[in-house]
Parts: C-alpha cells; structure tokens; sequence
C-alpha cells in the first residue's frame, strides 16, 4: 500500500512572545523554533504503522523554504521512504487553495492508496487543505480520523463529532483522510536517527517546476485582499494576582475557599 | 450582496447551537437569511419558524446522516439557484468536513472559524484567531460571486425566537445524482466512565504544561486536597497521561463546575468551549499573553511547578 503524507514545518508559539511584523502581514519568526506540525505528525505515525502492516512505501511532502527539509528528514526517521519538497520562498503566505493546487501539480499525476494530511495546521489552522486536495484529485474522503483500519482495498474510519461522539464511515481506496490528534502515540525520533537519514535523496521542486506563475501563488495569488494581524488585548478581564508566590499562592487559596463553597 | 445561506446542522434529531449562531451572524448583516435543512424527514422544519425569513428543506431517505457525498451536490444545486453573497455554517466536525470540499468543488472562497464578519463597499472582512488564538487575524477578501464561511463555535449569539413568517420550501430532490462511495456506518457515544467531570464543584484541570506523566500527581494532590476532580485539556488525553473520559472541551465534555483552575493550558477555543461556563475560572501560565486570560476571572503569570505545591500546602491549613 503507498501513502503520501502531507507535512509542513511550524513554528512553536505556544510560550513565546510574538511579534507581528512586515505591516500587520506577518509574525516574526526568525528567532523562533520551528518543528513538524503536531498534526501531521500523527498523521506519519499512521502512515508508516500502516506500512508495517501492509507493506508498500510512504512518501512524504512539504511545502515550505529551505528549512522545511529538517520535518521530512524527521519523517524518513520515523521510517517513511521518500520525500518531495517544493521549496519556494514566494508560497509564503499562500492560501490553501493554492498550496492544494502546488501539491496535485507535484504529484503529477503518481497514485497513491491513501493519502493522508494533518486536521489542521498550528500557525493559522485553517483546517481546509486535505479536503480541498482530495476535491482536486476527486477522492473520496473524510476529516478528522482518531482511529483508521484498511482492510479489503477500503478505509473503516472513525471520525471524531463533538462531546465524545465519534462516527464510524467507510471509505473505497484511494481516498484521503485528515488525521485528529490522538489518533496514535507517535514514536520517538533521537538525534541518531535523524542523522541515520541524512544520506537519503529528497525531489525537490519549484514553482516554476509546477508552473505555477508569481500571480497564482503566496499572497497575491490569494483569496485575500488585505491582511492584518494583531495580538489581542492582553488580560482583557482577568484579574491579575500580583506580589510574592506566597501571597499570590494564599489569595488563590482564598478564592478557592470562597468560590468553590469550602470551609 | 443578494442574501446569505445558512446551512443547518443536525445530530440526532436535534439542531445543532451552530445553526442558530450562524443565523444570527446572517442576521446581523441585515440581509435576507435563508437556512437550508437536509432530512430525511421534515420534523425539524418547525424549530425554524418565526426565526429567519426563509427555510428549504430538502427531504431524501440518504439525508438522515450527514455524508459530503449527499451534501455536495445538493447544496452546489441551491447555491447555483440562488447564488448567495454568503454561506455560513459551524466550524464544527461537519462544518469542517463539508465546507473545503464545498470551496473545491465549486472553486470557491473560504475562511474558516471565523469570530466576526462585515460588509461594506462591497467587500467582506472577517476576523478568526491564529497562532493558538494568540494573534488575531483580520482578512479582506476579494469580491467573489460567494463566499464560504465557517463560524467558531460561541462567536455569535444563537437567533431568538420568533419576528419572522418564515416562508418553507420542501424539495425532494431524488438520490440519483448522489454518490456513495462515502458510507456511514455507525455512531459512537463514548462508554461512561466511572469519574464524571461534569459533575464536580471544583476542577482542577492540567494542560500540556504540567509536560509529563510524572508530574500529574502533584496536580492530583492539590485536587484531593480540594475535595476537587482532575480534568485536562486534550494533549494530555492524546499522549494519555490522563483518561480521554477526563477531557474538557468541543470534543470532550462541557463542565461547569464552581471553580476552575487551569494550569498550564493556553486556552484554545475548542478549550474554552467547553469550560467557558465555569463561575469563575482561574489560570496559571507562564506566558502572559496566554488566551486564557481572556476568559479568566483570575490569572496568575508563574511557573506551575512553583504554585502547585505551594497551594497543596496552603490548603491544607
Ligand atoms: C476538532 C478539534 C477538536 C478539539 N477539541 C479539543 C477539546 O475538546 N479540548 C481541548 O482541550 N482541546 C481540543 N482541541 C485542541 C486545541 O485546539 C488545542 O490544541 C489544545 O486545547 C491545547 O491544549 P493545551 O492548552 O494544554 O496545550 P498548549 O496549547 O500547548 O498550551 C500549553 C500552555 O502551558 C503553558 N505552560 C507550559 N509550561 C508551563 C509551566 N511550567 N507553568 C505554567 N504554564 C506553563 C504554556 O505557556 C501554554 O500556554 C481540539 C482541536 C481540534 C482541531
Ligand atoms: N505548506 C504545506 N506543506 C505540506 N502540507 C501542508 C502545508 N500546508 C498544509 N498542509 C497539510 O494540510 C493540513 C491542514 O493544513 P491547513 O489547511 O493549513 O490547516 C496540514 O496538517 C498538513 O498536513
């Protein structure tokens, strides 16, 4: 069975302070750590379990700059076979629509089983590339998978609803699916392995390659006319507990007390 | 603009918040709001009555459950008949689902989770929150025949009840056009777990901060000390440091406890969601632009490793 997994590299924004940058268009990421985006790291985990199973290859694609190479070395690591990287700087700021567009043209027409992509991505968590992708090559699919089995050329997947609800559908192959986090327990990747991988040929490709011309990709080619980006108010409401950890400890205790109906 | 399509959720035979909240955001636009209902039996038609000017439902044997493969084609039929400057629905799992394929199939604009929307000039400009809901990002859109937008969950007010005569329009549309190679299966409500959540005064609740398995004890602590239940956010549930029965939020449970104190959680929507309705909610992050103080009543800036112990200690007094 051959899968293509759709990763892209993100940066960490969890516990750091952002700045927004280049007139509201962007946020400034050149000191911040960038790593594979939590969902499609599940979605790799999947892929390559998989093909413990069934046998077959995983292929790996990213779009992104140059540094977007560390996330597929880290996927060869995991053990998936090969990796594509459309590196261009201009796909910047592209919408998803677009990056679907840059993915069917790279694929050129190869097939693939199974083609799986995160549920989301961290930075702007559009949630819509896997789908629109699976529009582009007419494929049957479904969103949000917390657990996948494939069996007689077809997909059992459970999707996950809301309030611990999940829905079972079934899919023929090829088909896409979008992976939810927890699908899994992602395996561990060490320094060593990654090093083990770092031999192994990654395509790479343009989007002159892809022929995609400047006006089609990165912000111009987007659905967007105007862009801003902004941090909200800090705090807004909250009431900030302030002084030593002892006295912000015993009014918290005070409000527990009081609020939570204790003695 | 001529008008907005709202597209109905239901589960279980009842409509979802999401459908009303999306009728409202239509609303508020001052436009002309039509919701479509696929069913597969016209019962729910009522719910909408006096609510928005107008209503199709859209009745087949395959609309019971929600499928893309029977959504799609009947939606694109109507959007093509009435061609809406808009359509709006729930950035929930069906909205989710439906939607990108919606903006595939008929090339088409879309912006997800969206928290606010304007028009003017005849240009639509919505705001949805990135980065975890640390950066809010504002949009403009190019002009385009429709645009498809999904809602975040709590963004907009549900519509209330009753101005409109609320015109209905029943098609029954036929299923040979529909594919199925999609199929559903079945639904599945998660087993009942012995601790319940939902039913707790106080909530101590661990995020991804707490980092480790072996540091949920010191959480468990404090709760025990507290008389209080330990919940989590859902990393914590994925990388299965705590049970997924312990999860608050869209896709675990909605809690509304007395207090909730939240450590380590940064307070992304599908969080707050679920927790937002707690009296009053206290949050310790390191980081002090955490979302979570958005919503907190109170915040503490410190490191939880430093307050947790410190609190377990003083509670005991
Ligand atoms: C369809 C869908 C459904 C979802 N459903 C849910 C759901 O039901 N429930 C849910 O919770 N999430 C849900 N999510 C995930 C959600 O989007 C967030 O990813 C998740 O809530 C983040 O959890 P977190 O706050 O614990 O982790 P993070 O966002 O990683 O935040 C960790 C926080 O801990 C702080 N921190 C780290 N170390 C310390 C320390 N030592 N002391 C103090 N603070 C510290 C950091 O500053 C940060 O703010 C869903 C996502 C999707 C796509
Ligand atoms: N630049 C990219 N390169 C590779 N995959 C991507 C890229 N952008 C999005 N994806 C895939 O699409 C999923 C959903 O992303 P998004 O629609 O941006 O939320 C991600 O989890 C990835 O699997």
């Amino acid at each position: 069975m051959n899968i293509l997994v759709l990763v892209k590299n993100v940066p960490e924004t969890v516990e750091t302070e952002l700045k927004i940058v280049d007139r509201g268009r962007s946020v400034e990421t050149d000191e911040l750590v960038f790593s594979i985006n939590e969902w499609d790291n599940y979605a790799v985990e999947e892929a390559v379990a998989l093909k413990e199973v069934h046998g077959g290859q995983v292929t790996l694609l990213t779009l992104g700059d140059e540094e977007a190479e560390d996330v597929l070395r880290r996927g060869l690591a995991m053990g998936a076979d090969q990796a594509v990287h459309i590196c261009d700087e201009d796909i910047e700021g592209s919408d998803p629509r677009t990056v679907a567009q840059a993915v069917k043209r790279a694929l050129d027409g190869r097939e693939f089983d199974l083609i799986l992509s995160g549920a989301q991505s961290s930075d702007l968590g559009q949630a819509q590339t896997g789908v629109l992708l699976a529009q582009l090559l007419d494929l049957p699919y479904a969103t949000l998978a917390v657990g996948l089995e494939v069996k007689d050329g077809k997909a059992m997947v459970e999707r996950e609803l809301e309030a611990n609800t999940l829905e079972r559908v079934e899919l023929p192959l090829p088909a896409l699916i979008t992976i939810q986090s927890g699908i899994n327990q992602p395996r561990y990747v060490s320094i060593l392995g990654i090093r083990k991988v770092r031999k192994m040929t990654i395509d790479l490709l343009e989007a002159d390659d892809l022929d995609l011309e400047p006006d089609e990709i990165g912000f111009e080619g987007s659905i967007y006319e105007e862009r801003n980006l902004s941090l909200p108010p800090q705090g807004e409401g909250a009431e900030m507990l302030e002084g030593s950890l002892n006295q912000v400890c015993l009014r918290m205790a005070e409000i527990i007390r009081e609020k939570g109906g204790l003695k | 603009m001529s008008g907005i399509l709202v597209i109905a959720e239901h589960r279980d035979g009842e409509l979802r918040d999401c459908t009303w909240e999306a009728v409202s955001a239509g609303l508020s636009l001052r436009q002309n709001v039509t919701a479509v209902l696929l069913a597969s039996e016209p019962g729910l038609a009522e719910t909408f009555r006096g609510r928005l000017p107008s209503l199709r439902l859209i009745l087949e044997p395959d609309l019971a459950e929600y499928n893309p493969e029977h959504y799609l084609p009947l939606v694109e039929a109507l959007i093509r008949e009435t061609a809406p400057a808009l359509v709006l629905m729930g950035h929930t799992s069906q909205g989710m689902d439906l939607a990108p394929a919606m903006a595939g199939r008929m090339g088409l604009p879309l912006v997800t989770e969206c928290t606010s929307v304007q028009t003017g000039d005849g240009k639509m400009t919505v705001t949805r929150p990135a980065y975890g809901g640390k950066v809010v990002e504002r949009l403009v859109l190019k002009p385009a025949p429709t645009v498809i937008l999904t809602l975040q969950g709590g963004a907009f007010e549900p519509a209330s009840e009753g101005r409109f005569d609320t015109q209905v329009q029943e098609d029954r549309p036929g299923a040979a056009d529909l594919r199925h190679l999609r199929r559903f299966v079945e639904r599945i409500k998660a087993a009942v777990e012995e601790v319940d959540i939902t039913a707790a005064d106080i909530l101590v609740s661990v995020g991804r901060g707490i980092g480790a398995p072996d540091n949920i004890p010191l959480a468990q602590a404090l709760a025990d000390r507290l008389g209080a239940t330990l919940s989590c956010s859902r990393p914590v549930a994925d990388a299965g440091w705590l049970p997924k029965s312990r999860q608050v939020g869209t896709s675990g449970q909605t809690v509304r406890p007395k207090v909730y104190l939240a450590l380590g959680i940064s307070g992304a929507f599908q969080h707050v969601a679920g927790m937002g309705g707690a009296e009053v909610i206290i949050a310790v992050n390191k980081d002090p632009r955490a979302p979570i103080f958005q919503v907190a009543d109170y915040g503490l800036v410190a490191d939880l490793f430093q307050v947790l112990p410190q609190l377990t200690e003083l509670m005991e007094a």
